[in-house]
């Protein structure tokens, strides 16, 4: 199972706590991850990623394993650490205002 | 015994108010959706139970919620506003023309007579419709043949704010863009007309009286006079006998003719509220006193209420969704502040008192009269 951790408003709007698992078909990547929390939480379809083109939202963020992973193409393979469920994926709402 | 439901949206989430039908006794439930923006919550005119919230985050982008059991509990409906065909360019600021780009829902209008039905008006300006209870949208692209290609963004953003049913005519609808104007369909949204004759924007338009790109704040209807409207535009107080036709001003002795929203009392369709704003520099009450004005029997004359309201030091702004009226016999007036104020007035305006005073700033508020 592949761990993400989803930031706070989204946790309310899914109504789930700040880390959940879900089944994702290897090879895992940013998209492939995306694409199966999406199934499984379908109210947060177009609130990380525009519906359409499926770009992140411009502060939205992802990281994974301590590395700033949010100008990565898509399909790059994710290390092997979140893949195989030791380390999470996270969502992160840029810290953003003034 | 009816009681009523005031439907709040703010900066950081919803909140609901209830009271009896004396008004002086209120439970606050909320926040709902707390942190999100909540620019508008409605119900439905046909199932009081319904309602939708436009639910929005420069994060995390748009969300609709639907209850349907007056608010005790949400469910996330459709969140995709895709517009029809190819999407187009309006004017941009520079005078260039720029590609229309969908931000948030600014107002949720529900059908008076199915409660699946809603329409959604969104920034930038387009108005949707969804007959499957808000889980899909599709575009009303008439609008935007409008002239949409010479609309401009006001300060607040493209948006269509303000979304009017006309109760005797279910194919006539109105609604109202800032910064383009207002317009009509008579055809249930196929086509649409600027109504925009009689608006004077000096300063503000190379050409005053052009057919579109007025910055109109908003618009109000009495249900039993639907061809009469009132509109509060970002300067001038305007009124229309003839659904949008021609406009005339009735500013008459207001201090001030600037401001955002306007209402119309509920059994006396010449009865009409605006709350004055010093000017669009400085956004906050002339003199530091909030007044809520109104005028009577159709004439330009307007006297100030101020019963109950902050006579000195109030520097708050009343932003253009959130004043609203219920339908008791003494039919009581509502407006909520940037400071987080919801003000009620049982008694048409003569005597006012806060139900809250700490929540976030208000962007919208609404009211249902219950059985």
């Amino acid at each position: 199972m592949i761990r993400v951790v989803i930031p706070h408003h989204l946790r309310l709007l899914a109504n789930v706590g700040s880390e959940v698992a879900i089944q994702v078909e290897e090879p895992v990547t940013q998209r492939a991850i995306l694409d199966a929390l999406e199934m499984r939480y379908p109210m947060l379809r177009g609130t990380i990623r525009n519906h359409q083109t499926k770009e992140r939202r411009p502060f939205i963020r992802f990281f994974a394993c301590g590395e700033d992973w949010s100008h990565e193409a898509p399909d790059t393979p994710l290390p092997e650490a979140v893949a195989n469920g030791q380390d999470v994926f996270r969502i992160v709402g840029a810290m953003a205002g003034g | 015994m009816s009681s009523i439901r005031v439907l709040v949206g703010t900066r950081k989430g919803a909140f609901i108010l209830t009271s009896d039908e004396k008004r002086t006794d209120w439970q606050v439930s909320g926040p709902h959706f707390a942190g999100w923006e909540i620019y508008h919550i409605n119900g439905s005119p046909s199932d009081p139970n319904r309602l939708y919230a436009s639910q929005s985050s420069g994060w995390f982008g748009q969300v609709i919620q639907r209850s349907d059991d007056g608010g005790q509990t949400w469910n996330p409906v459709g969140n995709q506003f895709a517009y029809e065909g190819e999407t187009g360019t309006h004017q941009w600021y520079d005078g260039t023309q720029h590609p229309w780009g969908f931000t948030r829902v600014w107002n949720l209008q529900p059908s008076l007579s199915d409660p699946d039905t809603v329409y959604a008006g969104v920034e930038d300006a387009a108005l949707f419709k969804s007959t499957d209870g808000g889980h899909s949208w599709q575009e009303l692209p008439g609008l935007r043949s409008a002239k949409g290609h010479l609309w401009q963004p006001g300060a607040g953003g493209m948006c269509l704010h303000t979304i009017l049913l006309d109760p005797s005519n279910p194919d006539r609808i109105y609604v109202a863009i800032s910064a383009a104007g207002a317009f009509r369909t008579d055809d249930g949204g196929r086509t649409w007309l600027p109504i925009n004759k009689g608006l004077k924007s000096d300063y503000e338009l190379p050409d005053p009286d052009a057919d579109v790109g007025h910055c109109v704040h908003n618009l109000a209807m009495h249900p039993a006079r639907p061809g009469v409207l009132f509109m509060q535009k970002h300067w001038d107080v305007m009124r229309s006998d003839d659904a949008g036709g021609l406009w005339r001003e009735v500013s008459g002795n207001l201090p001030s003719d600037f401001g955002f929203p306007i209402a119309v009392h509920a059994h006396e369709p010449e009865t009409v509220y605006v709350v004055p704003i010093k000017s669009d520099s400085e956004h906050y009450p002339p003199e530091g006193k909030l007044r809520v004005y109104r005028s009577r029997g159709g004439s330009e004359q307007w006297e100030a209420l101020t019963n109950g309201l902050p006579q000195k030091d109030c520097y708050v702004n009343i932003l253009r969704s959130a004043m609203a009226v219920d339908k008791l016999d003494s039919c009581g007036i509502y407006f909520g502040t940037t400071g987080g104020q919801v003000y009620v007035s049982p008694d048409s305006g003569d005597h006012w008192m806060p139900i809250v005073h700490d929540l976030p700033a208000v962007l919208s508020v609404e009211v249902q009269t219950l059985p």
